[in-house]
């Protein structure tokens, strides 16, 4: 069953890639958009280089999300999901696992490109495509949480003030990882507080999003 | 006011009368009850802050690195001890109205968080006032006061969330939900100077060992803290009320 | 999955229901046995959807009891969720996805292959078989609550709570809902119904509740 949700999103992203390819085409934009800003100083540049990555990743998330539970809400396609005998919380877990194959695994691909911008080295670049894979499903599924309690309303401020804090922490840590590798100080504590972070989203968001979307269909 | 019966419970006659504390869940009989105890605890309020101000300001001595400006200890401290505090009690209330179904927990979690708000900004304030003749700087980065704005940041959603939907229960639902996602931030707050080496001083206050301040200033700090208490049980108490006259309007109308 | 033994019995007692912290309507009771199809009659804001709504199992009554095969139903209950089919105003198609994927999507959430009818027949019935492979999108709205009909169909769910159903339909499609709810009936199957369209029901198996003429709230 959760295979045939997870190749039902894969499907729909396939039909629409525009909406697909749109996270990743904001990313690059906002990532592109600072060393115009800012001017071509490498230093400043690599000093500053992670944190960049990661906000435009976080915001990039952020926009993709307002596709995540909207079209089946409008179509009624979410009352047969509330409906159905398999467990809300394994059917969420699912759909969120699918944005996020469809959305950030390209981040994660591109991200080693964005890194050349900012100059940062090889070593680097490794550790920043770690935090992000360990970091994108944590941003994902507060994510879901955050568009599942805000589902219906209008605009998408709300959105963003409900899931930005909760998204501070992994943000953090992310960067803190790959700032210690490029002075060289091990990384390894910030990526286990990511992984620490992820393991305690991955069992705790799925069902409270399933419990908010039960409220917001009542 | 008419009592809502549960579905499946049992007719009138056949139920036990339910004791006395248990009466208050009951938003009616809370308001009466709150309508007597706000005066009091607004007294309380105003002479423990008169007592801690006056032992703050003009009883505890001279600190012998800092100076005057350490005073702002007597407003920041207990500002972020409220603000923190005040977090765990609204979650409680929504996870007790999450799992019981009580009516007047989203209530008082609503009651709740705007002074939560209140503390919290007072503390970050406080902080930088303090920080700028200390550290030199107004703000800095640093993961106490970093995750202190992540709770600033928390109530504001929270306000926001339980305001955006037209029906109220749903709010209240939402709020509820959002706040216990929340609560995980308010240890890393707590914890944060423990954890991490940061600029903020650690903690002078432990469970576990004799303060590091001399006894005027922990007494002074102390009063203040139950100060604020005492000011935070008035005002959720009288918003509170307010919040159930509200809702029994919303619920008459037909 | 209940036995199939089991007689099918739906019956309500005093519901209240509660929208938008609104009360919508207090005092509804109604019984409802194998065979039966009850059709609910009210004005625009009455409370049908509601009440269909409430059944389902979306909403939670304010007050009033549920009985289901003579035992109280309790949010949650699984056996009842699988014996139970609900329509509402929204068709829950999806637009990118082609008919036939849209209904084997449903077979899959409804519980798999084994608990429901062929997509293929379920097609077939409703008069779609020649739109199998086009994208939702490209149905018109008749065609579309075929299809949300047709998904109805499929699950073979003893008890259809429906909403409107013959909405967008035309005279073809509002023949072929007449007869595939008569065949549901008389397989000893249940219906709640929300129409304006005049059920072509004998009138021994037909019950009717005006949602207009409860007291006033």
């Amino acid at each position: 069953m959760l295979i045939a949700v997870f190749m039902r999103e894969l499907l729909l992203a396939l039909r629409r890639p525009t909406d697909a390819l749109a996270a990743l085409l904001f990313f690059v934009l906002v990532c592109s958009l600072f060393p115009l800003a800012i001017g071509p100083d490498a230093a400043l540049l690599r000093a500053i280089g992670p944190g960049v990555v990661w906000v435009s990743a976080l915001l990039a998330v952020l926009i993709s999300l307002q596709r995540l539970f909207e079209p089946e809400l409008a179509d009624g396609g979410l009352e047969q999901w509330l409906l159905s005998p398999q467990p809300l919380t394994a059917l969420v877990a699912a759909k969120v696992a699918a944005h996020w194959c469809i959305a950030c695994l390209p981040l994660v691909l591109a991200a080693p490109l964005l890194a050349l911008q900012y100059g940062l080295g090889g070593e680097t670049v490794g550790l920043l495509v770690a935090a992000l894979l360990l970091g994108t499903p944590t941003l994902v599924l507060l994510g879901a949480l955050g568009a599942a309690l805000t589902l219906g309303v209008r605009g998408h401020v709300l959105l963003a003030l409900v899931m930005l804090p909760m998204s501070v922490p992994p943000l953090v840590f992310g960067c803190a990882a790959v700032s210690a590798g490029q002075q060289g100080l091990p990384a390894g504590a910030s990526l286990s507080l990511l992984g620490a972070c992820l393991a305690l989203a991955a069992f705790l968001c799925p069902w409270a999003s399933a419990a908010a979307l039960r409220l917001a269909l009542e | 006011m008419t009592h809502e019966l549960t579905t499946g419970s049992l007719p009138a006659p056949l139920r036990r009368p339910a004791p006395r504390w248990r009466r208050l869940a009951s938003p009616p009989v809370f308001h009466g009850f709150a309508g007597r105890l706000v005066p009091g605890f607004a007294g309380l309020a105003t002479v423990l802050a008169l007592a801690g101000l006056w032992v703050g300001f003009a009883i505890a001595p001279t600190d012998h690195q800092q100076g005057e400006i350490y005073r702002i200890i007597f407003i920041h401290v207990p500002a972020a001890w409220m603000s923190m505090f005040i977090y765990l009690v609204a979650a409680l209330h929504a996870g007790l109205g999450l799992v019981f179904g009580t009516r007047l927990s989203p209530l008082m979690s609503r009651a709740l968080a705007p002074t939560g708000a209140l503390f919290t900004v007072i503390a970050l304030w406080t902080g930088a006032a303090w920080g700028k003749p200390t550290w030199g700087a107004w703000w800095v980065w640093d993961a106490r006061l970093t995750s202190e704005l992540i709770l600033l940041f928390l109530y504001l959603a929270y306000l926001g969330l339980v305001s955006a939907f037209e029906d109220p229960r749903r709010g209240d639902g939402a709020g509820a939900i959002l706040l216990l996602a929340g609560v995980v931030n308010v240890p890393i707050i707590y914890f944060s100077v423990r954890w991490w080496s940061t600029l903020h001083q650690g903690s002078t206050i432990r469970l576990d060992a004799a303060p590091a301040m001399t006894h005027t200033m922990l007494a002074g700090m102390l009063l203040m803290a139950l100060a604020c208490w005492a000011y935070t049980m008035a005002v959720a108490l009288a918003r509170v009320r307010c919040l159930i006259t509200e809702r029994a309007a919303l619920e008459a109308q037909s | 999955m209940p036995s199939p033994d089991a007689e099918l019995r739906l019956s309500a007692r005093g519901l209240r229901c509660r929208r938008g912290g609104r009360r919508v309507f207090a005092g509804l009771s109604f019984e409802l046995r194998p065979g039966e199809v009850l059709e609910l009659r009210g004005a625009n804001g009455s409370g049908k959807t509601s009440l269909l709504r409430l059944l389902a199992g979306l909403a939670q009554p304010s007050g009033g009891a549920l009985h289901w095969q003579g035992r109280p139903l309790l949010p949650g209950d699984a056996a009842y969720a699988c014996d139970m089919a609900y329509l509402g105003h929204l068709n829950g198609v999806n637009a990118d996805l082609t008919a036939a994927e849209n209904l084997h999507f449903a077979q899959r959430l409804a519980g798999g292959a084994g608990a429901c009818a062929d997509p293929a027949a379920a097609l077939q019935a409703w008069g779609l078989a020649a739109l199998a492979a086009q994208p939702a999108r490209r149905l018109s709205q008749g065609q579309r609550r075929r299809l949300a009909l047709a998904r109805v169909w499929m699950g073979r769910r003893r008890l259809w709570l429906l909403d409107e159903p013959c909405a967008a339909l035309d005279s073809a499609g509002e023949r072929l809902f007449d007869t595939r709810l008569a065949e549901h009936l008389q397989a000893g199957g249940a219906a709640i119904v929300a129409t304006h369209h005049a059920l072509t029901v004998p009138s021994a198996h037909l019950r009717r509740l005006d949602l207009d003429a409860l007291a006033p709230c």
